[in-house]
């Protein structure tokens, strides 16, 4: 099998299980997306953009489920959009400056602090 | 307070670090939404969150759009496959079944090699 295949099977692997998650457990996609891409062959810093991406595409499909079954409430949501703005457009500069080793270790501290949550529930 | 959380939400969630977590324990918590309120509230919000963000990352070069055609299109296949054994699967079971494989991905990148990181680059 080629290089090119390959990628796009380890991507499509990569999608795959992190729709898995989301449709079992509403979240959590993402947790598995960062670390199946870097596997892909894509640095830290790129996998992390990259999930971003792949998780808006599933929350589409995700939100039109909440949607139709009423659990949209954009009232709460216009509030804390303004902050997000700011935090995203932080959160880009960051990423584009960080260094590799230290995301992973952030994200390797979060992903520990959500499996407690997850375990202790 | 809305000006904070969807600051701190926004800025996690660009990284691709989650950021559900903020958005749902704020929500729970201090806000007494149910979990599927806020679950649905957070995805609302991400949505364009993630938006500005993927503008910001393709400009700064950090996506890997080849990788996404592939992974998007498993990943929504996998999401409804998800959300069909959620119902038919014991879900406690589950979640701490995934809940262990956070811990370990978290352990691994927590305390990834030096060896590892170069090789990811």
């Amino acid at each position: 099998m080629n290089e090119k295949k390959t990628e796009r099977l380890k991507s499509a692997f990569a999608g795959a299980v992190s729709g898995i998650m989301n449709g079992l457990f509403g979240s959590g996609g993402g947790a598995v997306a960062v670390p199946l891409l870097e596997r892909t062959g894509l640095e830290p810093r790129k996998s992390h953009a990259t999930s971003v991406a792949l998780i808006f595409f599933l929350s589409i499909s995700a939100a039109i489920g909440y949607f139709l079954g009423g659990n949209l409430n954009a009232g709460l949501v216009f509030p804390l959009l303004p902050g997000g703005f700011f935090g995203a457009v932080l959160g880009s500069i960051l990423l584009k400056k960080i260094d590799n080793g230290l995301l992973r270790r952030i994200f390797g501290v979060l992903l520990i602090i959500a499996a407690g949550r997850m375990l202790l529930k | 307070m809305n000006l904070l959380i969807g600051f701190f939400a926004g800025l996690i969630a660009s990284m691709g670090l989650g950021g559900g977590f903020v958005m749902i324990i704020y929500l729970t918590v201090f806000r007494q939404c149910t979990q599927l309120e806020a679950q649905g509230a957070n995805l609302l919000f991400f949505l364009p969150i993630a938006l500005l963000s993927m503008f910001l990352h393709t400009r700064s070069g950090l996506i890997d759009w080849r990788r996404i055609p592939f992974a998007a299109a498993a990943g929504i296949v996998g999401a409804l496959i998800g959300t069909f054994l959620g119902a038919a699967l014991d879900e406690s079971l589950l979640q701490k079944l995934f809940a262990a494989l956070l811990l370990i991905t978290g352990l691994r990148e927590l305390f990834h090699g030096r060896k590892a990181e170069s090789a990811a680059q």
